[in-house]
């Protein structure tokens, strides 16, 4: 009796605590609300689930509990219903594998008119590249890092001498407009996340990876490293700020100014 | 209906070959020491991974202490922090589970239950459990040499966990760890070997295969599994060992340490994910494929009825095992890997869910019309249906590829994967050893003791994994040895965090119970005799108890019927041991 009772209750309070506690996803600050969705739909079928087989275990624990004189029914198997339980699993799965990879789909599928930026990754700091006038990032080489040449740009190839970087942590970005995400480390695995922008993805050495995402509001969102990097790993912070066009225009303009600048010496 | 002969009982063929001469122990040492006796090496393996787990245990008050109060311990810095991290979790997946399950479990039940009077290869077996026990010291010597353990975390992903910046990356660390992996593997083969041909060679007259008890069932498919999955990981240590001794550049590509570019080029970082999780898998499985045939076996002997849907319930297990293979990217979808595997191995890991979910409806249906004697191996398994099941249905989240983006690398997976690898799997042993006990010793364990030990750790697991979850939903990730300011996790999750910890303290603590029944059962437990749970199945068939040397005195068991006849109609007692010719004994007979 009392663990039956017990069982129902792990059922009802795993249920208020997900309605009722203070914890949830931050505000989607991103086009991404389609994975919301999905997760909400996927609550939903595993909580129905979960309810249901907790309660089905307390009934049974007790209504068949032990007393003098019970015999269990002895039954091997029920193809039917073994087949109907398979069935229904079935569908239950598919319904939240459907829109699971239709989202993955768009996930992956990069939007025409993606602005390129580079987001690199280095124990234990952030830093980003912008494509300058040209509207193209340069190569780069991780051999070609050093202290006046930290991202391992290289200096031959044009497209790279208006590369605006940005050193410090802090990626500014324009509101409403996609960005795909070219994600590059030169040292160990990092993982570019933002909660709010529901964005997520590993920076491999000796590759490069993306993402994209269009900010959907304006504010300051932290950037967090999300696969391990060593001792400094839970240091390892940033912010994404997503500014209106005209603020981040000015800002941009100001940024290419003072890398031509700073670049101005190796360019002899 | 019934349209299988289930309760059929057929006449059984005559036996292969005549009955082996065992080797014969001379001295103290050969009988308890380097044992070939399957029962004593499982004693063996079993005491070992406790203490690992208790070591392990340890390690997770430590981290738990810096996570729910940062800052108050100062020698948990960072360093100790990761350490700490990997150390447990390595422990915990292969020491511990993987050890306990099938070097503990396997070798005590396998001979046992098909009856057989040991394993196939007895010598080899013992070599198994020495390496091991070389395997665990190599591991635990890390702690004491210059630099401590590794501090990559227990996936050992390169290229930080050979580097400088990683504890253990360029001391001993990584070194000990490797070589411990390796040698752990070399033993593990040696053991997993012996307990698939066991099942295969060496079954009793009329023991066919699907008359074996599900344990056994559980227990071969992981041995099975294992075998094949390994290896992955033996040549994936190898040659990170070669990357971090040699200088060669499998997982290196052209890279930066502190600075300094590296006389490195050309490996891949994602080829020691794909060679991990082609193993990590299934390890997984491998774990939880001996808790599904345990949990099957007390379900049924304490709810006094026949598992329902065995055949299916076999053929689960088997697809699972199969299927388990295919499904490794799933720890990889924000790996950088190309973007379309998502789709693959996401339609697999959730295809993965149908068998599961069967196994979870048979246990139910079990327990429905049932005579349900809430022991305390009932109990345990109870508590595994609920951590289980909540565990698994966080794994469909997990799994569908673009939900999985949020959530990984957050403490939702740390919840997940405890809850469904952890909690729930060692809910099941605890379990298996209440049931166990008295056929290992010849007493019961403590049930009051065994009572208390149950719901603190249940209600105790549950509270600290489940909340969890939502923290991970709101973004906190993993692997971060302090949180501090994070704008988007207000005051109320450190709460959390502090009540996480409290309990989790109460439940390591809550432990040293389990540990104190065990050890004062052995002389002053209730005395047990040969099958206090009235169950079916050989092991309780042994005409002393424990059991000595070859099992089965001078008469091999015959096998007459499947392992789940309880309450069959008409029949004298609620079971009818595997043994037993006919369903309506002569007056006297005795089951052993």
């Amino acid at each position: 009796m009392a663990v039956a009772l017990i069982l129902v209750l792990i059922a009802a309070g795993s249920v208020a605590f997900h309605l009722v506690s203070p914890w949830w996803w931050t505000p989607i600050a991103s086009n991404w609300g389609y994975i919301d969705s999905t997760i909400i739909i996927t609550f939903w079928i595993t909580g129905a689930v979960f309810v249901a087989i907790v309660l089905f275990t307390a009934y049974c624990v007790y209504r068949f509990r032990h007393q003098p004189g019970r015999q269990a029914h002895y039954e091997p198997e029920s193809k039917r219903l073994e087949m109907w339980l398979t069935i229904v699993t079935g569908v239950g799965v598919a319904a939240m594998l459907t829109p699971g990879l239709f989202v993955w789909g768009q996930f992956i599928t990069v939007p025409e008119d993606a602005t390129d930026i580079e987001i690199l990754g280095q124990q234990w700091q952030w830093s980003f590249r912008l494509p300058g006038p040209d509207g193209q990032l340069g190569l780069t080489d991780t051999r070609l890092v050093s202290p006046d040449n930290p991202l391992g740009l290289s200096r031959e190839d044009p497209k790279a001498q208006d590369d605006v970087i940005v050193e410090g942590g802090e990626l500014r970005l324009p509101v409403g407009k996609p960005i795909k995400a070219l994600l590059r480390s030169v040292d160990v695995i990092h993982n570019f996340y933002v909660p709010e922008m529901r964005a997520k993805m590993d920076l491999v050495p000796g590759q490069v990876s993306y993402i994209w995402f269009t900010p959907t509001r304006t504010g300051t969102f932290e950037i967090l490293c999300a696969e391990l990097c060593g001792v400094g790993h839970s240091h390892m912070r940033g912010t994404v700020v997503v500014q209106e066009q005209s603020d981040y225009q000015a800002w941009l303009q100001d940024q290419q100014a003072r890398s031509f600048a700073r670049l101005a010496p190796a360019a002899q | 209906m019934v349209d299988v002969p289930f309760g059929h009982v057929g006449t059984a063929p005559e036996s292969d070959v005549g009955d082996v001469e065992l080797y014969h122990p001379h001295s103290w040492v050969t009988k308890y020491v380097f044992s070939q006796d399957a029962k004593i090496i499982a004693i063996q393996y079993s005491i070992t991974a406790l203490a690992v787990g208790l070591i392990a245990l340890i390690l997770s008050w430590l981290m738990r202490l810096q996570l729910g109060f940062p800052g108050v311990f100062s020698f948990i810095d960072a360093n100790a922090y990761y350490q700490l991290i990997t150390m447990h979790g390595m422990m915990m997946v292969v020491y511990v589970l993987t050890a306990l399950f099938l070097g503990g479990f396997g070798n005590y039940l396998i001979p046992l239950m098909i009856g057989a009077r040991d394993m196939v290869f007895p010598y080899v077996n013992m070599l198994s459990f020495w390496t091991y026990l070389l395997a665990v010291l190599i591991l635990v010597a890390s702690f004491f040499a210059p630099g401590g353990p590794s501090g990559a975390g227990w996936t050992l992903y390169p290229p930080q966990a050979i580097l400088s910046g990683t504890p253990g990356g360029q001391d001993w660390g990584i070194i000990l760890m490797l070589v411990s992996l390796m040698v752990f593997i070399i033993g593990f083969t040696m053991g997993g070997l012996n307990y698939v041909v066991t099942v295969l060679q060496a079954r009793a007259r009329g023991m066919t295969l699907m008359r074996m008890p599900l344990t056994v069932w559980g227990i071969f498919t992981a041995s099975f599994m294992a075998l094949l999955a390994f290896p992955a990981l033996f040549v994936g240590a190898v040659m990170m060992l070669f990357d971090r001794a040699l200088g060669t550049s499998f997982f290196m590509p052209s890279i930066v340490e502190m600075g300094q570019v590296l006389e490195r080029s050309g490996g891949s970082p994602l080829l020691f994910q794909h060679l991990f999780w082609f193993f990590g898998h299934p390890e997984v499985y491998i774990v939880a494929l001996p808790a599904f045939g345990i949990v099957s076996d007390l379900i049924s002997t304490h709810a006094r009825r026949n598992i329902f849907g065995y055949r299916m319930m076999v053929w689960a297990l088997l697809a699972i095992g199969a299927l388990s293979f295919v499904v490794w990217a799933h720890h990889m979808y924000v790996s950088g890997m190309n973007p379309y595997f998502g789709f693959f191995f996401a339609t697999t890991t959730l295809i993965i869910a149908i068998p599961t979910a069967i196994k979870v409806y048979n246990w139910i249906l079990t327990l429905w019309r049932g005579d349900i004697h809430l022991n305390v191996p009932m109990l345990f398994a109870l508590a595994f249906i609920v951590t289980f099941v909540n565990g698994g249905l966080t794994g469909l989240f997990l799994g569908n590829v673009v939900v999985d983006v949020p959530l990984s690398d957050t403490m939702f997976v740390v919840a997940h994967f405890h809850m469904v690898m952890g909690v729930a799997p060692i809910l099941v042993i605890f379990g298996a050893i209440y049931h166990w006990y008295p056929k290992m010793t010849g007493r019961m364990l403590n049930d009051a003791l065994g009572k208390l030990h149950f719901w603190v750790t249940f209600l105790g697991s549950y509270a600290i994994f489940f909340p969890m979850h939502y923290l991970g939903l709101m973004g906190v990730p993993r692997r971060y040895h302090e949180i501090g300011d994070m704008a988007f996790v207000p005051a109320s999750a450190h709460t959390l965090n502090a009540f996480i910890s409290v309990v989790a303290l109460i439940v390591g603590a809550a432990q040293l119970i389990f540990v104190f029944n065990l050890v004062w059962s052995l002389r002053s437990g209730r005395p047990a005799g040969g099958n206090p749970w009235r169950a079916t199945t050989l092991e309780w068939q042994t005409p002393e108890t424990p059991p000595p040397h070859g099992n089965w005195g001078k008469q091999m068991p015959v096998v007459y019927r499947w392992a789940y006849d309880y309450s069959v109609p008409g029949a004298a007692e609620d079971f009818l041991p595997q043994n037993q010719p006919s369903a309506h004994p002569a007056p006297g007979t005795s089951h052993g």
